[in-house]
């Protein structure tokens, strides 16, 4: 009886969506790695069929998971992230480079990943520092605090040259407005991406120009305050040098390879030459996820019969350029049917952590739906061509074991901490 | 207000994304479609193009193969253009134009980079063509002439044009098409289906297999072999004839409308539009606007038929009742009304009945009949309009509907056509009475007037002319088998034959007479007149001959019409004869006739308008001798002005 009660607590919605994504995932998969025929779908030379086995690893993990007492994440989640740093710490010295990316342990045959799962790690002790009663996030003091919890982890990653998993760590932001954050810093934020793109796609002085009215035109027309003009003046400056700052930062602390996917994305390459080089490197690929996409029509080319696909012209197909797959073989129903199912499972999460009685859970749900709205974001932009290349992987979708594992954990101790809500007081 | 952040955020790049996706696969993408996939690649398999045989089983035109470099530009990758321009012998400017215009008609598709390589060419490019991506070979077959005549009726095959790949899908860039003659009305039938291979690619450009297990492939369906009613020696006889010569001649079967042979000159070898150097020999000859070797004179030249349209009005004539054989009209040297001369005659005797009207073709005669025709009628409109049905049955003054893709009305006016001239009853038959003899408003073809000629020769019916004697295994159209009545009743032709034959008896054809055949012909002399520097100005008339032989069973109905010749007997005639004998015995016995054809020119005659200078005509005008044509001498008829071809 007591058994029975517990299941149905489980947030069946959460899990079917899970469930659905990873099995259509698989197929994709299936799809961009296979090589003709299939003999076995447990084919461990092939990346669908060592899926196949990540997946019913994965099965046993939630089984895990779900078994341990609820208590237990709140309880240990010190002891996690900090178990988590010590991984991404010994990256430096037994780390592997892969892509030039020093991010893997190399176990036997297999690759582990930490910084993948330091992102539910991290999630776990914020939520944990947030959930303290002593603890304010109005204050400046616990936002420093808060927020070094979180730099730490993304600071050894950027340092181990992986830059995209790095740029997750953003997705905190949404965690820490909802905790009390104050507006200004949603201001600033939104005021900084401006800035940015205006500053690298035109210049300095126009970037300066612009933030410049908006400033004067908010202080004198809105805030109507004529007298006092340090202030506005103050944060003129302050653009001013965080434009030239954002420049200098682009031309001289990016990486090429970064500036480049920069300037594609703006359109700020106009030397043919060099152009022509970009349509050979990080633009053919994009253009070819582009043209597997486009090629799908509505309703798409068939399971297995994508032409794009099967010529394995779209590079990196079977991980970070999945949805590709999904747009050649099962068209924009099956494309728009994945976004869909994605959207509904981060609002699904959302209306769950809302509900959460115990801020520990609320903070974690919403650090839960964040990281993989910022994953959904970033790759499935990025596919469309609407986002600068940033390589990360799309949650569930996308082949890879440490990723699958990492998602699910952090879905899962989700599903558990919400499954206890009724026991919360 | 801070739980909606996210929330929003989420709902609305959701939003974006579907849009995205509505944008790239709905909106954006044309129909999916494999042919333009460049993951897969179209491999075509060109059958063999229809052979095409002469009414007697001798082959004319076969085939050779051939081989084009092609290219898809956006596969082409860097490559060492100097050594791939030097084993093409082309420069590197050409390559880069080429490789441009490819580019702008469609970066995806491939196109035809240099076509028709020799097979030496093809020997050479064959071992390196490997080491040029995006560059491979296509085999197809070219035209191979077995003959040098018959240009304007075989025809030629060239490179589709853009606007057919546009409009019509079997077409892809660097196919060939039949562009002139029978080539272009029996395309279909000739170019059989070509097969298609669709192979997966991936994105090294490699093959890794047959798409979907070939079930869209298919196998090339053949072309099928043609059968054509030209008689080639005929034909070839004909072509010689006409050395030195504008104009045309079109004999057609009687019996059957078969077009046993269909000449044009100035013509040219068929050879020259084949391969590489068709382009350059093509616009050679389109650029002649003089001598217009391309202007297929015998289906298209529209003329007026001059006095072999007497016999029109003969039939007519008796048709309406409004005159007998019997009935004899007075010739003053013309015809006069009160004292007015509205047409002039030559010197015969006076005055003849129908027989004789037609065997000295004289003018004032057929206007009488003409004048009684029309005026049989109050209103002139309405006998205008009785004379224009019975002539137009008999295939004049509309598309004759044979199975050649040129050709011209003609002109055959009625009452509407002289009501909106003159306004309407304010005209009577003397207004128009040169039509009665073929000149004023009427006006046709050569193919028109010999088909004119077998409509007599078969006593009152024709069948549509046509250049297709059969295509492997198939009947062929209906159209081609069924009997077109003329208005004229069977009993009012043996009267009019009768004239005929007695042209060659008695008339204007008597010097023209062949011995142990009877023919029956009739002259003419077309007045004809030319726009010079905004003038306009009277030239030689044009020499125009009708006939069919023998007089009972006809075996051959014949127009020929020399341009500038002069008198009917003069050159056209005498073809005319030459030609009946010889598609009848086989051979010529009147050699003194036909080396007088053989030696006589008219180019002088033809390059008198562009002289610039003051120059008579007809009798002013005087015979330019040349040396013998022979039969072996292969000349075009245009290298006198056009220097060079590239054979």
């Amino acid at each position: 009886m007591q058994r029975e009660y517990k299941l149905l607590n489980f947030d069946w919605i959460t899990i079917g969506l899970f469930l659905l994504l990873v099995i259509f995932g698989w197929l994709n998969i299936m799809s961009a790695s296979h090589n003709g025929e299939i003999n076995s779908y447990f084919d461990m030379s092939q990346p669908y069929g060592k899926q196949s086995v990540f997946i019913l690893f994965t099965l046993a993990l939630i089984v895990i998971i779900l078994a341990l007492d609820a208590k237990f994440y709140e309880r240990f989640a010190s002891i996690i992230y900090v178990v988590s740093i010590l991984s991404l710490l010994g990256l430096f010295i037994f780390g592997k480079n892969v892509n030039g990316a020093t991010a893997w342990y190399g176990i036997g045959g297999m690759t582990l990943q930490p910084s993948e799962f330091a992102k539910f790690a991290t999630s776990l002790a914020v939520a944990k520092y947030m959930s303290d009663l002593q603890t304010n996030m109005k204050t400046f003091r616990d936002q420093a605090k808060t927020m070094a919890l979180i730099v730490l982890p993304a600071i050894l990653i950027l340092l181990q040259n992986d830059a995209g998993s790095t740029v997750v760590y953003a997705a905190f932001f949404f965690v820490f407005y909802r905790e009390g954050l104050q507006q200004i810093y949603l201001v600033i934020v939104v005021f900084l991406i401006g800035l940015s793109i205006l500053a690298l796609k035109f210049n300095v002085v126009v970037a300066s120009l612009i933030s410049t009215l908006i400033i004067f035109g908010h202080h004198f027309f809105i805030l109507r305050k004529r007298p006092q003009l340090i202030q506005p003046i103050v944060i003129v400056i302050a653009c001013v040098a965080v434009s030239f700052g954002i420049k200098y930062f682009y031309n001289s602390v990016l990486q090429s390879h970064q500036k480049d996917r920069i300037s594609l994305w703006l359109r700020l390459e106009n030397d043919p030459v060099k152009l022509h080089e970009m349509k050979q490197t990080i633009l053919y690929n994009l253009n070819e996820s582009e043209k597997a996409i486009s090629s799908g029509g509505l309703t798409g080319k068939g399971f297995l019969q994508g032409t794009r696909t099967t010529g394995k012209f779209v590079p990196e197909q079977h991980t970070d350029y999945i949805f590709s797959t999904v747009g050649e073989e099962w068209g924009f129903l099956g494309s728009a049917l994945v976004v869909i199912l994605f959207v509904g499972l981060l609002l699904r999460i959302l209306f769950l952590a809302e509900l959460q009685k115990s801020t520990f859970s609320r903070v974690y749900g919403y650090c839960v739906a964040s990281i993989l709205f910022i994953h959904f974001l970033i790759n499935i932009g990025m596919v469309m061509g609407l986002i600068p290349t940033i390589g990360i992987p799309l949650p569930f979708f996308s082949y890879g074991g440490s990723g699958l594992w990492a998602y699910t954990i952090l879905l899962f101790i989700f599903v558990k901490l919400d499954s206890n809500r009724i026991n919360e007081w | 207000m801070r739980k909606l952040l996210l929330l929003s955020l989420i709902v609305l790049v959701g939003f974006v994304f579907i849009a995205r996706l509505f944008y790239l696969q709905v909106y954006n993408e044309d129909p999916y479609s494999l042919y333009e996939d460049n993951a897969i690649r179209k491999v075509f398999d060109y059958p063999k193009r229809g052979y095409i045989f002469d009414r007697h089983g001798r082959l004319l035109v076969a085939n050779q193969p051939s081989y084009d470099v092609m290219f898809i530009p956006r596969e082409v990758k860097p490559l060492d253009t100097l050594e791939f321009c030097n084993l093409l012998k082309i420069t590197k400017e050409d390559f880069i134009k080429f490789y441009e215009k490819a580019y702008r008609y469609s970066p995806r598709l491939p196109s035809v980079f240099i076509p028709q390589l020799s097979r030496m060419e093809y020997a050479v490019l064959q071992e390196k063509i490997r080491k040029y991506e995006g560059f491979y070979i296509q085999k197809r077959s070219l035209r191979d002439y077995q003959t040098t005549i018959g240009a304007n009726v075989l025809g030629d095959i060239g490179e589709v044009n853009n606007y057919i790949i546009e409009n019509d899908p079997y077409y892809k860039s660097g196919d060939l098409i039949g562009k002139q003659g029978v080539e272009l009305s029996y395309e279909e039938v000739l170019r059989g289906v070509k097969g298609i291979k669709f192979i997966q690619k991936d994105r090294f450009n490699r093959d890794i297999g047959p798409y979907k297990d070939k079930v869209y492939d298919t196998l090339p369906q053949p072309g099928k072999d043609i059968t054509i009613t030209i008689d080639s020696e005929l034909q070839k006889y004909g072509e010689l004839l006409m050395r030195h010569k504008h104009g045309g001649i079109i004999a057609i079967e009687p019996s059957s409308g078969e077009i046993i042979s269909m000449v044009s000159a100035p013509s040219y070898n068929p050879n020259l539009l084949v391969g590489r150097q068709r382009s350059r020999n093509f616009s050679k000859l389109y650029t002649d606007t003089i001598a217009k070797p391309l202007f297929d004179r015998s289906l298209k030249a529209q003329y007026a038929p001059g006095s072999p349209f007497k016999v029109l009005s003969a039939l007519i004539g008796l048709q309406e009742k409004v005159v007998t054989t019997e009935d004899q009209f007075t010739c003053r040297h013309g015809y006069y009304l009160g004292n007015r001369r509205l047409t002039g005659c030559h010197s015969h005797a006076s005055p003849l009945s129908m027989n004789q009207g037609i065997a000295q073709s004289c003018n004032a005669y057929f206007v009488n009949v003409y004048r009684r025709i029309i005026d049989k009628y109050d209103k002139a409109a309405d006998g205008m309009d009785v004379w224009s049905n019975h002539v137009k049955s008999f295939g004049l003054g509309d598309y004759l509907g044979y199975d050649l893709k040129i050709g011209n009305k003609g002109r055959i006016p009625d009452g509407a056509f002289y009501d909106k001239w003159y306004g309407k009853n304010r005209w009577s038959s003397t207004y128009n009475i040169s039509n009665a003899i073929g000149q004023g408003e009427v006006e046709t073809t050569p193919i028109q007037l010999a088909n004119m000629v077998a409509a007599i020769a078969n006593r009152g019916y024709y069948y549509t002319p046509h250049i297709i004697k059969n295509i492997e295994g198939e009947p062929i159209d209906e159209k081609y088998t069924t009997k077109n009545h003329t208005t004229i009743d069977k009993e009012h032709f043996e009267p009019v034959v009768q004239g005929m034959f007695d042209v060659y008896n008695t008339g204007t054809a008597y010097s023209l007479q062949v011995p142990g055949i009877e023919i029956c012909g009739k002259t003419g002399t077309a007045e004809n007149f030319m726009k010079i520097d905004g003038k306009h100005v009277q030239l030689t008339d044009h020499s125009i001959f009708v006939a069919f032989a023998p007089k009972d069973n006809p075996k051959i109905a014949i127009a020929v019409f020399v341009e500038n010749g002069y008198w009917g007997s003069r050159f056209a005639g005498r073809i005319a004869s030459l030609m009946i004998e010889k598609y009848i015995k086989g051979e010529v016995s009147m050699t003194s006739m036909e080396n007088w054809i053989l030696t006589h020119s008219l180019e002088n005659e033809y390059a008198k308008p562009y002289s610039g200078k003051e120059f008579g005509i007809n009798r002013q005008s005087a015979l330019q001798v040349i040396d013998k044509i022979t039969k072996d001498t292969v000349v075009n008829p245009t290298t006198t002005r056009t220097s060079t071809f590239n054979q």
